[in-house]
């Protein structure tokens, strides 16, 4: 089964959320809209609705998260679901139960959906593939291969602020090679109809196949910025790279570190973004970072509309039912 | 058989005396005007422009609510709802086009009472269609019409509101 075809039913409709590469434009906006509608409750007297009540999420992290983890729970319970949040570094699976064997007792404990992180590329896959068919996964990050609900928080923070995608120049600056958020962001900006996309970084952070992604590459800051509206900066993953290809933060802060110096030749009203933590002073400066132009905050709310949107989809297509009504 | 060919503009002025007659038998004073997506929207909005209200009209989108949503989904397109003031202890006029099964009501004062806890709710709705499966009425409707089971009647709009009474095969 191809990557993303595990991701519709035979109605097209989505029921697993793996990775945004594959998926129309059609689907990626209804994700956005459906945002916008749960955007709201957050602001209300009582922040929930009723639409998973009854239902169980289960967050099964292999690798520690703090915002994502706690953005999904707090997705699921203002769907009204329960949320049980399993630390697996603490679980049965360090005293050698197989995957398959956790997951099987979550499902007799009738766990309906899973969130699922792992250090590993292409484990949220594997994990649809062995649930049973009226139980949903969505994808909170693998390895270095996806983060789709990350990539569209950030789509949905840059529709916010600029509604037409086809005009937008965006830049995606520093660690592409280990970024699961640049991949991500890539397919879904190009299915979104961004024909500008370019990726700012020293070569040993830009993995090879880049330029087939359909993205400009640039090794020098001051040109890969000029003009653009968007620029996403990415965390240096020093817990991933060997000290031998890169030089030191300093070094690093110097060459690809976002200044409001730097940010002067991107457009006047460009927005700055990053899928934090943030480490100051090595990929942003705190100015920037705390800055008129950061939205970084902002992601992290519309972070739980985006995770309330992808939920109520998935859990909202019965097991080999027919096309929603109306 | 009821007739295809309804005075929309009609009901609408029959809801306004009924409406007024029920305020002042209730004594409610400067109420809230809420409506249901879509079509209840739209026949809100002429009688909160007949009442000249001075807060702004609410719009209450109930997908979110609905009792259908573990076997249908969720509908395609949700217009975000939006209750521009706080509803605790106001009166409030909850306005829809059709009522028919009760269903939509109950979801609405569901949404409604996670905004706050109204004084009183009062139900206006442009057509009585009977067929009811919950225990829920309308206070003021603009007309009642006995339809059988196989017959359908949707109001298009917003400009000009009109309804239509199809039968299917």
């Amino acid at each position: 089964m191809t990557s993303h075809s595990i991701q519709l039913d035979q109605h097209g409709r989505l029921i697993h959320f793996l990775t945004t590469e594959g998926l129309s434009r059609q689907i990626l906006t209804s994700i956005l809209d459906y945002a916008e509608s749960f955007a709201g409750v957050g602001g209300r007297a009582i922040k929930k609705v009723p639409l998973l009540r009854g239902k169980t999420v289960a967050n099964l992290f292999f690798e520690s998260s703090t915002r994502t983890r706690t953005t999904f729970e707090l997705a699921a319970k203002r769907l009204s679901a329960d949320v049980l949040n399993i630390n697996i570094a603490m679980s049965a699976t360090s005293k050698g139960e197989a995957l398959q064997d956790t997951l099987h007792t979550l499902e007799a404990m009738h766990c309906d959906l899973f969130v699922v992180r792992h250090g590993n590329s292409g484990a949220a896959h594997f994990i649809a593939g062995q649930v049973a068919d009226n139980v949903r996964v969505i994808n909170a990050g693998d390895g270095r291969h996806a983060h789709p609900t990350q990539a569209m928080l950030d789509m949905f923070t840059i529709r916010r602020h600029k509604p037409d995608f086809e005009s937008l120049r965006i830049a995606i600056v520093g660690d592409i090679a280990h970024s699961r958020v640049a991949r991500s962001n890539i397919h879904a900006l190009n299915t979104l109809g961004v024909s500008d996309i370019r990726v700012i970084a020293p070569k040993a952070l830009i993995p090879e196949d880049v330029e087939s992604l359909g993205v400009q590459v640039f090794h020098d800051l001051n040109e890969g910025l000029r003009d653009v509206d968007v620029i996403t900066m990415l965390r240096l993953q020093r817990e991933r790279i060997s000290n031998a290809v890169l030089p030191s933060e300093e070094e690093y802060f110097q060459c690809y570190g976002l200044t409001e110096a730097r940010l002067s030749v991107a457009s006047p009203d460009a927005i700055v973004m990053h899928p934090g933590p943030i480490n100051r002073g090595i990929e942003i400066d705190s100015q920037v970072a705390d800055g008129e132009r950061s939205v970084i905050l902002q992601q992290v709310s519309h972070g739980i509309a985006i995770r309330m949107a992808v939920m109520a989809m998935v859990m909202g297509v019965a097991p080999g039912d027919g096309m929603v009504g109306e | 058989m009821p007739e295809n060919n309804i005075d929309v503009q009609q009901l609408i002025r029959n809801m306004k005396a009924g409406l007024d007659q029920y305020l002042q038998e209730h004594n409610r004073k400067n109420p809230l005007f809420i409506g249901i997506h879509t079509g209840g929207v739209w026949v809100a909005q002429q009688l909160h422009n007949l009442y000249c209200a001075s807060l702004p009209l609410g719009k209450l989108n109930i997908a979110f609510y609905r009792d259908d949503f573990s076997r249908i989904g969720l509908h395609p397109r949700v217009t975000p709802s939006s209750l521009p003031f706080d509803v605790s202890d106001r009166h409030v006029i909850l306005i829809d086009d059709v009522l028919f099964t009760g269903r939509t009501v109950r979801a609405a004062m569901n949404e409604l009472f996670d905004y706050g806890r109204a004084a009183s709710i009062c139900l206006a709705v442009l057509v009585d269609r009977g067929g009811r499966e919950l225990p829920i009425q309308a206070d003021v409707a603009g007309k009642h019409l006995d339809l059988e089971a196989n017959q359908h009647v949707k109001l298009s709009g917003p400009e000009p509101l009109a309804l239509e009474i199809t039968t299917a095969e």
